[in-house]
């Protein structure tokens, strides 16, 4: 007999095909800048210029940058389109296989990347509230680019606050730039929790900072990102001051293989945090949030 | 010849032995025939060409944790209830090279551009027939879509079989999904002593059907297969009671029993593994000694791997009895949230596969019982 | 440990043997495509097994063959310590006492005097103990023999400064992946498969054995878990017991597995 005219794929898939899964874009490694012990902000730009002009993406959204022999591994971007135009910035502390591979790398290396993946920081739903940015260790440079939006549009919002902490005044991230960001009225709180002969700042954790300022729970949003147990008590400080669950962002943490809602890893309850987050409004995630080992 | 009755949703009787015809005609139309063997005392899925490999005069007796092949001395060819393997195998390949990477100078990439396989499946069950469309929502969503699965799929032959002798570990009926095939096939087999009751699902069935030998199938032979499908339905005594079961697991995530599961469950992956819809892939390089050849595999995971959920500083799950709540939670639960579809299908392979004997059926009755306490 | 392949001179690799029945060395030879690559990657230096040429120490790494049963070697593998960088335990006998750890279980004079006219000239320990036991140990690679191809990833993993790429997943995954029917379920052939670190590409199975545990225990291994599932099921006493003591016997997940199955199988008998 002979095969219908319909059939699809006619000749048993002879037509070679490939399949784009996984599969990176080149980026050169154009900057290096040392942050803090461990951690390093590379500046990246896309080989390929086409892709590099297509290249979109939203501060809370991160890219599976990949190395070659070592692995894929999600690192959010922390800074936004306008601040670096024509890079794709990252602040990575180098504590697996891929990031310490990244680590040995220098200007003119190349990593593979892979997005932007995930939602973004909810910047034009809180326009015009007071913003709360609570943060610590690592948790600030997601935030970053939200950071430089609110500065560009500074007249866009409220009060705006940034609560951050680290572990020792030589893990905190972007210390240069603070002033800057105090200038454009940004209320800038740094805390951390063990100290040294530098150091004449303030000494605790981020959320016993809700203590030393006021909220008007009708106009102020928070954004959280960091280790989980601080965002735990960032949440319950704010809801203590009865900001709605619908004004809390949180950015989750999981595993992360695809990036696409596909390989399962990151599922917690119905979500898969790459796609449907990372950064979640906290009335999404409220009944998940606290199940323990969930 | 009886072209001019054949029609999709129309059945004809085939003698037995024109299924070889019909196997021989797909695989000189470029598929690679794929059904039921005897092997290792257990039915697996691998290469046919025609009867002769199928296995003839088989049962098999499945219990929790226990499978074991019956020989009946009888004639029929799928008289079996399927084993430990599934048709995923063919559709989500239990490692797939990705692509490879190699550096002279600077990296290039390479992507697996082998074609894909075409696949006529032989033999499929109505719970498979089933899982492999809550595999389809899974892989071929609107917003992701896998390449893998999807060229494998588009074009896949389908002839499915009517389970006639459910095993005890089948509940199929308790999710909606068999023992009887409603559509989803090219063609669907309803196995009489003396031949083939054949339904057409599509015309791509129907084409392949028309250039063989066929007649009408007699009132006896109609009766006889319909008497046969409502002893099937009856003989399956396995239930699964959905009323509510998502909301049931999801409200009751400290239960007690869970703590009860976690230590029982060998976190062996096996269910995981054997489940027709579980889906997990991890991805790894395999790299040379010079660290200038590199090759991108997907392979299959699980949820009970012990590295699953690891992140800096920690796993996620790192207890047995949270691994365990994560697949039951997942399959019966959050997955109707994410796909719009529980994810069992009701083939009991996870009960039987298990080791340590962990039946879900009973895991989830026995949430029911505590809960209602 | 950090190793430069571009900078520094290509690091030299000893490899050492204890008690132990040479099989883990003979992978290491029967590596027939990769062994080119590796020795242009590494300088062979020690290695008798395969060559009588040996260049003196320190080593940056150094493969331990073998466990530590006589109080020769035992003061011999402090020596091996302190010449090499960075130490590899290989195979069951340096990771966990191999087979030969069976004398942990019963009396070892008791045996030489049964098998030798003058036991008197013997020197051993009472039990065999892992390397890791005798000196600290950088990583170990399981197996009875070990899977080649490990060893050249662990050696790929050094230079290449990661971790090595060892499935933490059990035995089973592998078996499954491979599309094998389970031994256990199918033929109720007893297996460790649920509870052993994978690794060796779930060879028993595969050729319609259970898994013997060679690979040692998974890292997500429920012991109590298989005792209670396995032992209903022994065959003859002490069935699942005497798997749980063959060649991981003295790790001490299986030691304590054995002990359980042997207390339920006592329980069973004296119903």
């Amino acid at each position: 007999m002979t095969v219908p005219l319909s059939m699809p794929n006619a000749g048993g898939g002879s037509a070679g095909y490939a399949s784009k899964l996984l599969l990176p874009h080149w980026a050169d490694i154009v900057k290096i800048i040392p942050e803090a012990e461990g951690v390093t902000t590379y500046h990246l730009r896309l080989t390929d210029p086409e892709v590099q002009a297509r290249y979109r993406f939203q501060p809370g959204q991160f890219n599976m940058l990949y190395v070659p022999g070592y692995g894929e591994a999600a690192i959010s971007m922390s800074s936004d389109l306008e601040s670096n135009p024509g890079l794709v910035v990252h602040t990575i502390r180098h504590v697996g296989n891929v990031t310490k591979a990244i680590s040995r790398m220098k200007v003119g290396d190349v990593v593979g990347l892979r997005g932007p993946f995930g939602t973004a920081w909810p910047l034009e739903q809180i326009r015009g509230k007071d913003v709360v940015i609570a943060c610590g260790g690592i948790g600030l440079p997601p935030l970053r680019g939200a950071l430089y939006h609110i500065l560009r549009q500074r007249a866009d919002y409220g009060k705006v606050t940034l609560l951050y902490g680290a572990r020792t005044p030589k893990d905190l991230m972007y210390p240069d730039e603070y002033e800057t960001w105090k200038q454009a009225d940004i209320d800038v709180q740094v805390t951390v929790d063990r100290g040294d002969e530098t150091w004449n700042g303030r000494i605790g954790v981020v959320p016993m900072w809700f203590y030393h300022f006021r909220v008007d729970p009708r106009k102020t949003a928070v954004l959280t990102c960091g280790p989980e147990i601080m965002m735990r008590f960032v949440i319950y400080e704010a809801l203590a001051r009865r900001i709605p669950t619908s004004q809390i962002f949180v950015s989750l943490e999981r595993n992360m293989k695809c990036g696409q809602g596909a390989c399962g890893h990151c599922q917690q309850g119905p979500f898969f945090i790459c796609k449907d987050g990372p950064v979640f409004p906290f009335s999404a995630i409220e009944s998940i949030f606290n199940v323990e080992e969930y | 010849m009886l072209d001019s009755t054949l029609n999709t949703g129309s059945t004809v009787a085939l003698p037995k032995l024109e299924l070889d015809a019909l196997l021989a005609d797909l695989r000189q139309n470029g598929f690679q025939t794929v059904g039921p063997r005897l092997q290792d005392e257990s039915i697996v899925y691998r290469e046919i060409e025609g009867l002769k490999d199928l296995p003839r005069g088989i049962l098999s007796e499945q219990a929790p944790g226990s499978y074991r092949i019956i020989r009946t001395g009888k004639e029929r060819y799928f008289d079996f209830i399927p084993a430990g393997q599934s048709w995923k195998q063919f559709l989500f390949p239990p490692r797939h090279t990705l692509f490879s990477a190699t550096k002279d100078g600077t990296w290039q990439l390479k992507e697996n551009d082998e074609p894909a396989p075409r696949y006529a499946l032989v033999g499929v069950r109505a719970c498979e027939l089933a899982a492999i469309a809550v595999q389809d929502k899974v892989f071929m969503r609107p917003d992701f879509s896998d390449p893998i699965y999807r060229l494998r799929r588009e074009g896949l032959f389908i002839i499915a079989v009517n389970c006639l002798d459910p095993d005890s570990t089948c509940f199929c009926t308790s999710m909606g999904t068999g023992p009887r095939l409603r559509s989803g096939f090219d063609l669907c087999l309803t196995e009489l002593d003396d031949a083939f009751l054949v339904e057409i699902g599509s015309e791509l069935g129907r084409s392949f059907l028309a250039s063989r030998t066929y007649s009408l199938p007699s009132a006896f032979m109609q009766d006889a297969a319909a008497r046969a499908l409502t002893r099937a339905v009856e003989s399956i005594t396995r239930t699964l009671d959905t009323d509510g079961l998502p909301e049931l697991l999801l409200n009751n995530l400290e239960a007690e029993r869970w703590n009860d599961v976690g230590k029982r469950c060998l976190s062996c992956a096996n269910c995981t593994q054997v489940c027709p819809t579980c889906f997990c892939w991890d991805a790894t390089d395999a790299v040379d000694i010079s660290g200038k050849n590199t090759r991108r595999e997907r392979l299959w995971d699980s949820c009970f791997n012990p590295n699953y959920s690891y992140v800096f500083g920690g796993n996620t799950r790192p207890n047995i009895r949270s691994r365990y709540r994560q697949w039951l939670t997942h399959k019966l639960g959050t997955w109707v949230e994410q796909f719009g579809t529980s994810g069992c299908v009701g083939c009991g392979r996870c009960i039987t596969w298990c080791p340590a004997k962990i039946d879900l059926t009973e895991e989830a009755a026995a949430i029911r019982r505590e809960v209602a306490k | 440990m950090t190793l430069t392949p571009k900078t520094a001179p290509r690091p030299k690799v000893a490899v050492y043997k204890f008690s132990s029945c040479d099989g883990c060395q003979l992978s290491l030879l029967n590596l027939e495509d990769e062994l080119l690559d590796l020795a242009s990657a590494v300088d062979i230096s020690y290695f008798l097994e395969a060559t009588r040429t040996v260049k003196p120490g320190p080593y940056d790494i150094g493969i331990v063959e073998g466990s530590i049963t006589t109080p020769h070697e035992a003061e011999r593998i402090k020596d091996v310590r302190a010449e090499c960088k960075y130490m590899i335990a290989l195979g069951t006998c340096a990771t966990a006492g191999g087979i030969q750890a069976l004398r942990n279980f019963a009396s070892v004079a008791d045996y030489a005097r049964t098998v030798y006219p003058h036991p008197e000239f013997l020197h051993f320990l009472d039990k065999s103990t892992s390397i890791a036991e005798n000196v600290p140990v950088d990583l170990s690679i399981w197996g009875c023999p070990v899977n080649k191809f490990m060893v050249v990833e662990v050696i790929a993993a050094l230079l290449q400064n990661r971790r090595p790429n060892f499935p933490p997943s059990p035995v089973c995954l592998e078996c499954k992946r491979r599309g094998l029917v389970c031994v256990a379920v199918a033929h109720g052939t007893p297996c460790l498969g649920p509870v052993v670190h994978g690794g060796c590409g779930a060879l028993c199975p595969a050729n319609g054995r259970g898994c013997y545990g060679c690979f040692g225990p998974s890292s997500a291994a429920n012991f109590s878990a298989l005792v209670g599932s396995m032992t209903p099921l022994d065959r003859y006493p002490n069935e699942t017991a005497g798997l749980l003591r063959s060649f991981s016997s003295h790790a001490p997940a299986f030691k304590s597995a054995a002990e359980a199955a042997l207390k339920l199988s006592s329980e069973k008998e004296q119903k």
